[in-house]
C-alpha cells in the first residue's frame, strides 16, 4: 500500500477551487474532480473537508465518490497502465493483452503493485478504436498491439522496470 | 468584437479567402500542411510530427503554415498529413518522413510518393483524398470541418461560414427556428432517434423564465468515438448549435457534459467557448438580437449510465448519476427542476448547416423517415477502420465492403454489431438492408450512437454477448432491481455456457430473464441491456447449442472449452506464430511444419488469431 501524504499546499489549493465552485450551482462534481487531481485520491479526511466547506452531508459525498469510476479512495501507483477493453479492442484480442500485462506486473485489473509502481486498469474505450487493440501507460497510447508488442511497450516506457 | 451580423459577414470576408484557398476553390498560390491532431493520430505521435514539419519548413526558409486539425477519419492509416490545396494525401507518416515531405513536395514541388496511400483493390498509389474509396461514398455534414480546420481557431470556423447559421436563426422568431428543425426531420443521434424539433417544442411550450440546454457528450458506447472527434475537430459547431437551440426554446444557460476521459476534447471545447465569448458570440445581446446566453463544461466521471438524460442531469446537480422516473420528462422538469433540453453532440453538429441551407436540403438526404447522415465508428475486422459519415439508407454492404474495404486478412464475415452494449448483431443475410433508425430496430438491433464493429469467424457470439453483459453488470447503477439483478444473473448463465457448465434448459431461463429485464427496468440502460443476448440467441442459436451440447466453441475463443492448440499440416512454416509466441513454446524451421509444446503453452490464443493459413486448431 502506498502511504498518502497530503500537504498544506494541496489543501489550500483545493480550498481556493471550492470557493470558486461555490459561486455556481452544483459545485460537488467539479470539486471532486479537483480533489482527485490535486491529491490523487479522495480519502475520508478530504471528504470531510469538502463536506464542511460545501455544507453537503459526508454520507452523500461518500456516495458520490464511490459511484463514479474516476474517483478513488486510495492513491494510484506511479505508473498507470490502462488496457482498453472497449468493443473494438476486445474483438481484436484485448483480453489476452490484459492477461499478459497482469501476469507480467503480477497484479490484477484494478490493483496497485505492492511497491506502488504500477496500477493496472481495464479501461473502457479511449477512442483510438482505429488502432485497436490499444493500451496506455500514463498519458502515452500504444496502438495495434499484440501480446509480444505489449511487453516491448512496457519495457521501453521510461521509468518502467520489469523483473521477469 | 462581433456586435452584429454585418460584423460577422465582414469578418467572414477576411477569413474566407484562406479557407477557400485551402479547399482549392480559389487559388492564392499559398500552400498549407494539415496534420491530423485527433486522438488516434496523436497516439501515433502526430503532435511531434507537426513540430518536425514546422522546423523543416523553417530550415528551408519557406512561408508555409502547418495546422493540427481534427480527425480525418481514416484512423487505420494514421498519422495522416495532407498538403493543401493540392489535396495530396499522405498516410502512415513517420516522424522522419516530415523532412522528406517538405523537401520533395514543398521545396521541389514533387509528390513524395513513398507515403502515398495505396488502393488495395487496384494496388495503385493514389494522390488525392477524392480517389480513396474510403472517402468516396461518404457524405460529410457533421464531420465537414473535421480534418479541414484548426479546431482551436475561431477565425477558420468563421471563414467556413461559421456562426452564419446562428445569424439566420436570430433573425427568425424562436418558433420559426423550431419549425425548421421539425421540417428537417432531424432525429436524435444519441441512439433513440427522437425527433429533435418536437423535443424543442415541448420545452418551448413551457412558459417559465429559467430553462436549460444541455449537450450530451458522455459518449459511453465502448467502440464509438464520433462525439469525441466532433468536439476535437469542430467544437464551434456545438457552441453555435447550442446558442441556436437556446434561442429557440428560450434558455439562457447551457452545459456540455463531457466524459473526463476525453481531455483533448474538453480542452478544445473550452478554448472554443472562451473565444466565442471574447468575440461576443456568447454573453449579452448576441449579434444585436437582444438574446443573452452563456455556457460551460461539466465533466463526467466514468459512469456509462450518465449517458441517460435524467442520470446526466443528476450528475450535473452533484448527485450519484442515477436515472429518474419519466414522466416528468426533462423538457418539462429537468435540471434543477427547470425545463431542459438534452441533445447529443452529433445532433447539434448538423444544426448550423440546417439553418444555413434550409430544412428541404437536409430532408432530401437519407430516407423519408431518417433524414440526413449518420456518423459511424467503423471498427473490428474490416480493412479500413475509422470514422465515417454516410447518408441514412446506405446498406451495410456498402459500409463494410466499399468504405471499409472488406474483411481484414481475407477472413469470413460473421456479424456486425451496432448500437454497442444496447444494440445487437446483424448477419450476412442483412448486409443489403438499409441502415436507418427504424429498420435496424425491426431487425433486433438499433442505431445507437454509431459504433459499428465487424466480426469475423474467429469471434464467438456467446463470448460477445457475455462481454457486453459484463459491461452492463459493471455499469448498472443499481437503482432498480430488474437491471441490477437481471444483468448479473444473465451474466452467470452466459459464463456457465462459455465454460461448459450450462444445461440446455438454461437457454430458456436466459431468454425469459432477458425479456423480463427488458420490460421492467427503469431506464434505457436496463431496457436495452438484454439486446445483445436476444439478438445473438436469434441469429446464432447454433453457437449456443454447440457450447452447451458439445462443449465446443466454434471460434475457439472460450478458453475453458479449449484443452490445447495443435498445428495441422496446413502450416507453411511462415514462422509468424513462433516469432510472436509470448512463451516461445512454438518450435520449427522456416518453411517447415511447426509444433506447439503444450506444456509451456498458456493458451493465450495469439498464434490462433495470427495464423494466416488457418493451420492452428483447438482440441
Amino acid at each position: 500500500m502506498i502511504k498518502l501524504k497530503i500537504t498544506l499546499e494541496q489543501i489550500e489549493s483545493l480550498d481556493k477551487r471550492m470557493e470558486k465552485h461555490s459561486e455556481k450551482p452544483g459545485p460537488l462534481m467539479p470539486t471532486l474532480h479537483d480533489a482527485q487531481k490535486i491529491i490523487g485520491c479522495i480519502p475520508n479526511e478530504i471528504q470531510e473537508l469538502i463536506s464542511n466547506k460545501l455544507k453537503v452531508p459526508i454520507a452523500k459525498i461518500n456516495g458520490v465518490v464511490t459511484f463514479y469510476a474516476q474517483f478513488s479512495l486510495v492513491p494510484k501507483g506511479k505508473n498507470v497502465v490502462g488496457v482498453c477493453l472497449g468493443t473494438a479492442c476486445y474483438v481484436k484480442g484485448a483480453q489476452a493483452i490484459l492477461d499478459k500485462v497482469g501476469s507480467t506486473l503480477k497484479i490484477k485489473s484494478g490493483e496497485t503493485s505492492e511497491d506502488g509502481e504500477f496500477t493496472l486498469e481495464a479501461t473502457r474505450c479511449i477512442g483510438a478504436c482505429g488502432l485497436a487493440p490499444v493500451m496506455s501507460i500514463n498519458e502515452e497510447v500504444y496502438g495495434k498491439l499484440n501480446v509480444s508488442k505489449t511487453i516491448e511497450a512496457l519495457k521501453e516506457h521510461e521509468g518502467v522496470t520489469l523483473n521477469d | 468584437m462581433i456586435k452584429n451580423k454585418v460584423d460577422l459577414l465582414n469578418k467572414y470576408e477576411i477569413d474566407k479567402v484562406r479557407m477557400l484557398n485551402r479547399s482549392g476553390e480559389v487559388l492564392t498560390g499559398k500552400k498549407e500542411v494539415l496534420v491530423c491532431a485527433g486522438t488516434g493520430c496523436m497516439s501515433s505521435k502526430s503532435i511531434k510530427l507537426i513540430e518536425n514539419l514546422e522546423s523543416a519548413i523553417k530550415d528551408h526558409g519557406l512561408d508555409i503554415e502547418v495546422h493540427g486539425t481534427g480527425c480525418f477519419g481514416f484512423c487505420e492509416k494514421g498519422p495522416i498529413v495532407k498538403v493543401m490545396p493540392d489535396d495530396t494525401f499522405y498516410s502512415e507518416v513517420k516522424l522522419d518522413d516530415a523532412l522528406k515531405i517538405v523537401e520533395s513536395h514543398l521545396v521541389n514541388g514533387e509528390v513524395y510518393r513513398k507515403k502515398l496511400y495505396v488502393n488495395p483493390l487496384t494496388k495503385k498509389q493514389v494522390e488525392t483524398t477524392n480517389e480513396i474509396p474510403f472517402y468516396n461514398k461518404q457524405v460529410r455534414i457533421a464531420l465537414s470541418n473535421c480534418g479541414f480546420i484548426n479546431a482551436e481557431s475561431i477565425d477558420e470556423y468563421i471563414g467556413t461560414t461559421g456562426y452564419q447559421g446562428l445569424a439566420v436563426a436570430l433573425e427568425m422568431e424562436p418558433q420559426a427556428v423550431i419549425d425548421v428543425i421539425k421540417e428537417s426531420g432531424l432525429r436524435g443521434r444519441g441512439g433513440g432517434g427522437f425527433p429533435t424539433g418536437l423535443k424543442w417544442q415541448f420545452a418551448a411550450n413551457n412558459k417559465v423564465e429559467t430553462k436549460y440546454i444541455l449537450c450530451n457528450a458522455d459518449e459511453g458506447d465502448p467502440g464509438a468515438f464520433m462525439d469525441r472527434s466532433i468536439l476535437e475537430g469542430d467544437p464551434h459547431s456545438i457552441v453555435e448549435a447550442m446558442i441556436i437551440g437556446a434561442y429557440a426554446i428560450g434558455a439562457s444557460h447551457g452545459y456540455v457534459y463531457v466524459r473526463a476521459e476525453y481531455p483533448t476534447a474538453v480542452q478544445r471545447l473550452q478554448i472554443a467557448i472562451e473565444k466565442a465569448r471574447e468575440l461576443g458570440l456568447l454573453g449579452k445581446n448576441i449579434l444585436d438580437s437582444g438574446f443573452d446566453y452563456d455556457m460551460e463544461i461539466r465533466l463526467g466521471a466514468g459512469a456509462f449510465v450518465c449517458g441517460e438524460e435524467t442520470a446526466l442531469i443528476a450528475s450535473i446537480e452533484g448527485e450519484r448519476g442515477m436515472p429518474r422516473t419519466k414522466p416528468p420528462f426533462p423538457a418539462n422538469k429537468g435540471l434543477w427542476d427547470a425545463p431542459t433540453i438534452i441533445n447529443n453532440v452529433e445532433t447539434y453538429a448538423v444544426i448550423p448547416e440546417i439553418m444555413k441551407r434550409g430544412s428541404d436540403w437536409f430532408n432530401k438526404i437519407g430516407t423519408p423517415k431518417s433524414s440526413g447522415t449518420k456518423v459511424f465508428a467503423l471498427g473490428g475486422k474490416v480493412k479500413n477502420t475509422g470514422l465515417i459519415e454516410v447518408p441514412m439508407g446506405i446498406t451495410l454492404r456498402e459500409i463494410i465492403y466499399d468504405i471499409g474495404g472488406g474483411m481484414d486478412k481475407g477472413r469470413k464475415f460473421k456479424a456486425v454489431l451496432t448500437g454497442g452494449p444496447s444494440g445487437g448483431c446483424l448477419t450476412e443475410a442483412h448486409l443489403d438492408e438499409p441502415v436507418d433508425f427504424d429498420r435496424l430496430k425491426e431487425l433486433g438491433s438499433m442505431m445507437g450512437s454509431g459504433g459499428m464493429i465487424v466480426l469475423d469467424d474467429k469471434n464467438c457470439m456467446v463470448d460477445i454477448a457475455k462481454f457486453y453483459m459484463d459491461f452492463m453488470v459493471e455499469e448498472s447503477c443499481g437503482k432498480c432491481t430488474p437491471c441490477r439483478e437481471g444483468t448479473i444473473q444473465m451474466w452467470n448463465i452466459l459464463n456457465n455456457i462459455t465454460s461448459g457448465k450450462a444445461k440446455l434448459k438454461d437457454l430458456d431461463l436466459l431468454k425469459s430473464l432477458a425479456i423480463t429485464t427488458l420490460n421492467t427496468s427503469l431506464c434505457g440502460l436496463g431496457q436495452t441491456a438484454p439486446n445483445p443476448v436476444l439478438s445473438t440467441l436469434d441469429y446464432f442459436k447454433d453457437e449456443y447449442l454447440n457450447h452447451i451440447e458439445h462443449n465446443k466453441c466454434d471460434a475457439s475463443v472460450c478458453k475453458d472449452l479449449i484443452n490445447k492448440y495443435v498445428i495441422t499440416d496446413k502450416c507453411t512454416g511462415c514462422t509468424i506464430c513462433a516469432r510472436n509466441c509470448p512463451t516461445k513454446c512454438i518450435k520449427g524451421e522456416r518453411k517447415e511444419m511447426h509444433v506447439i509444446n503444450n506444456e509451456d503453452c498458456i493458451l493465450c490464443g495469439d498464434c490462433f488469431a495470427r495464423c494466416p493459413f488457418d493451420a492452428i486448431k483447438t482440441r
